[in-house]
């Protein structure tokens, strides 16, 4: 490659990176006004909860509050005041746990990020297999009841799965324990990994469980058409083996597309991950928003707002940039 | 069976389906509120031929109680459903037909909507609402109308480049008159498969949301505070009011998929030449 020409790339790069970058930002900004707004019709007084919350305030303390939370300005001077401490780290501090809620996110964020991580791989690669099974074998009595199986699971509402699983596998089997993600009374820094594996295990599996009916019934689609292009057939007359044309024509074309699905579907993952947090008392950013809303926690509620959103922001990135990267037709496409 | 065709099958299958749906509506809703009354003398029973879905602890009859929250769900994912699907059909049309720059606008907002978690989003609007029904009504329908507004956006796009479109055009018609006369003819199926399509998600949604505290009331009988409740007895043993009222629920939630499968092919004119 010349010079010249990698230096077109370096700036095409910079060019998507700022485009990125300014997207992330606008949206960052739609979804801190629209929350704001919301919480701000609330009937629910963010004073007043911290005051029940606290008992005892100062008058002094009070006053502070209600300049932290600006009760007496107007609506979008209260934003702007908000956004301005927000762009300083400052995120307020927690109702319920008395702490700032920078140090919560950042915590339960960490917990969340191991479970829906888990449960990502989990659901790809069981969806993935499944629907490549389905593929290889599609019109076969296999093909047929898996189908019916994927479309019956996909429409499995999360906590009910997470319920019967919890009754199943810890109650009556034994096998994990009840919800928490370490165990009772341990110091955090005794906890071993094995534990903390050993107490995320059913909340993955229960998340992954939700998606990878869908992930399946897509890669099936996705092969079947792989299987029956002219490709296919050609490769078949030159007497490729059936296994020989999947492995190689197959499975090489529905590889890109399932990896990019995976990405984009950040959104339903933290979705998913609240109920299951819920249902297995499972300390993570889901649990916290849940409580956060039933105990009018403000400024934790629109904290894990706006990373929820970052989240899916950033799964939708990758996706993006994974097509851009290795889809011939789109980098090309970029370049014109 | 065998001699009927595909549509008439799908027909009849419909319409099994629909009076099924509507008899476990009407018995929920015409249910008097003694049938779930607490009977301290019967609390905690475990399915019998008297209370088939057993009884919680408060000695209410569970099927009682489940029937009443199915046909409380249904009334919400329906009403929902068609709100949400009115918005996606006027957000789609008018980013169809409007200039660019309502285009613009209508794509941003759906990437807004779309690029909050659903579930979070649902929270943040039952939270602004104070709780309850209207919160939780307001919060579906705000987050389902997307994709509907998407296909909905793609069809008019493609029935403006059509000819019939362009001779009315040449012809003097208004913007206005071909949108009625021309082109909602065409919409109209599209929008009743995705507004059945909407129903299930919209129940699903209803429970979830119940579920985790900020939908419906917890004296309300729904099929979300059943099931939330019933977490507490679950390291005690008590296994029915997790299952049944939960199976149940699946239970509707496939009849309404079923329900717009069927749909979808009585509405497609290609499945009339089989």
């Amino acid at each position: 490659m010349s010079r010249t020409a990698i230096e077109i790339k370096t700036k095409l790069l910079l060019k998507k990176s700022a485009g990125y970058l300014l997207r992330a930002v606008t949206l960052l900004i739609a979804v801190s006004i629209a929350a704001f707004a919301l919480v701000s019709v609330s009937p629910v007084d963010p004073v007043q909860q911290y005051v029940l919350a606290a008992g005892g305030v100062s008058a002094e303390q009070r006053a502070e509050l209600e300049e932290y939370w600006g009760v007496n300005d107007p609506p979008v001077q209260r934003y702007v005041n908000w956004l301005a401490s927000l762009l300083h780290g400052e995120l307020g501090d927690s109702l319920i746990y008395r702490r700032p809620v920078a140090d919560i996110v950042a915590e339960r964020f960490l917990n969340s990020l191991a479970l829906m991580g888990l449960s990502w791989v989990m659901s790809g690669v069981i969806g993935f297999v499944l629907g490549c099974i389905m593929g290889a074998k599609r019109g076969k009595l296999a093909d047929r009841v898996l189908k019916k199986l994927c479309l019956v699971l996909s429409s499995l509402p999360t906590f009910w799965v997470g319920l019967i699983f919890l009754m199943v596998f810890s109650v009556q089997l034994g096998w994990f324990p009840v919800g928490f993600s370490t165990p009772i009374g341990a110091l955090s820094s005794e906890v071993t990994v094995l534990q903390r594996l050993h107490h995320m295990i059913l909340p993955a599996f229960t998340l992954s469980f939700v998606s990878f009916a869908s992930i399946a019934l897509h890669t099936r689609e996705k092969l079947i058409a792989a299987l029956e292009s002219d490709y296919a057939l050609f490769a078949r007359a030159r007497g490729e083996s059936e296994r020989s044309v999947i492995m190689r024509h197959g499975l090489r074309n529905i590889m890109l597309p399932a990896v990019t699905l995976q990405f984009a579907s950040f959104s339903e993952l933290f979705g998913g991950s609240v109920f299951v947090e819920n249902v297995f008392s499972y300390q993570g950013l889901g649990s916290a928003v849940a409580e956060a809303g039933l105990n009018s926690d403000v400024p934790l509620l629109l904290a894990v707002t706006l990373v929820s959103a970052l989240f899916v922001f950033a799964g939708n990135a990758v996706a993006d940039a994974i097509y851009g990267i290795v889809d011939p037709r789109v980098r090309e496409g970029a370049d014109g | 069976m065998a001699e009927m065709n595909m549509r008439r099958r799908s027909a009849l299958l419909g319409a099994i389906i629909l009076i099924l749906l509507a008899a476990v509506y009407a018995a929920g809703a015409l249910m008097p509120d003694a049938a779930f009354a607490p009977d301290f003398s019967s609390s905690r029973l475990a399915p019998s031929l008297d209370h088939l879905f057993g009884t919680d602890w408060l000695g209410r009859d569970l099927l009682a109680r489940t029937v009443k929250g199915l046909s409380v769900s249904i009334t919400v994912g329906v009403v929902a459903s068609l709100v949400s699907a009115v918005i996606a059909a006027l957000v789609g049309v008018a980013s169809a037909m409007g200039s660019r720059r309502v285009d613009a606008a209508v794509a941003w907002l759906i990437d807004l909507v779309m690029g909050v978690p659903h579930t979070i989003l649902v929270v943040l609007i039952s939270f602004a609402c104070g709780r309850g029904m209207t919160g939780l009504i307001i919060g579906i329908s705000a987050t389902h109308w997307t994709s509907l507004a998407r296909v909905i956006r793609a069809e008019v796009m493609q029935l403006r480049e059509r000819e019939f479109v362009a001779v009315s055009r040449s012809l003097g018609k208004s913007g206005p008159w071909i949108l009625v006369n021309h082109m909602l003819p065409h919409i109209v199926p599209q929008f009743v498969v995705g507004l059945v399509l909407m129903f299930p998600h919209a129940i699903l949604h209803e429970a979830a949301v119940s579920f985790l505290g900020f939908g419906l009331p917890p004296e309300q009988p729904a099929i979300g505070i059943i099931l939330s409740e019933s977490m507490s007895y679950i390291s005690s043993g008590m296994w029915w009011p997790a299952v049944f009222p939960g199976a149940a629920l699946v239970c509707i939630v496939l009849l309404f998929d079923r329900l717009g499968d069927s749909l979808k092919t009585l509405l497609d004119p290609y499945s009339a030449h089989e």
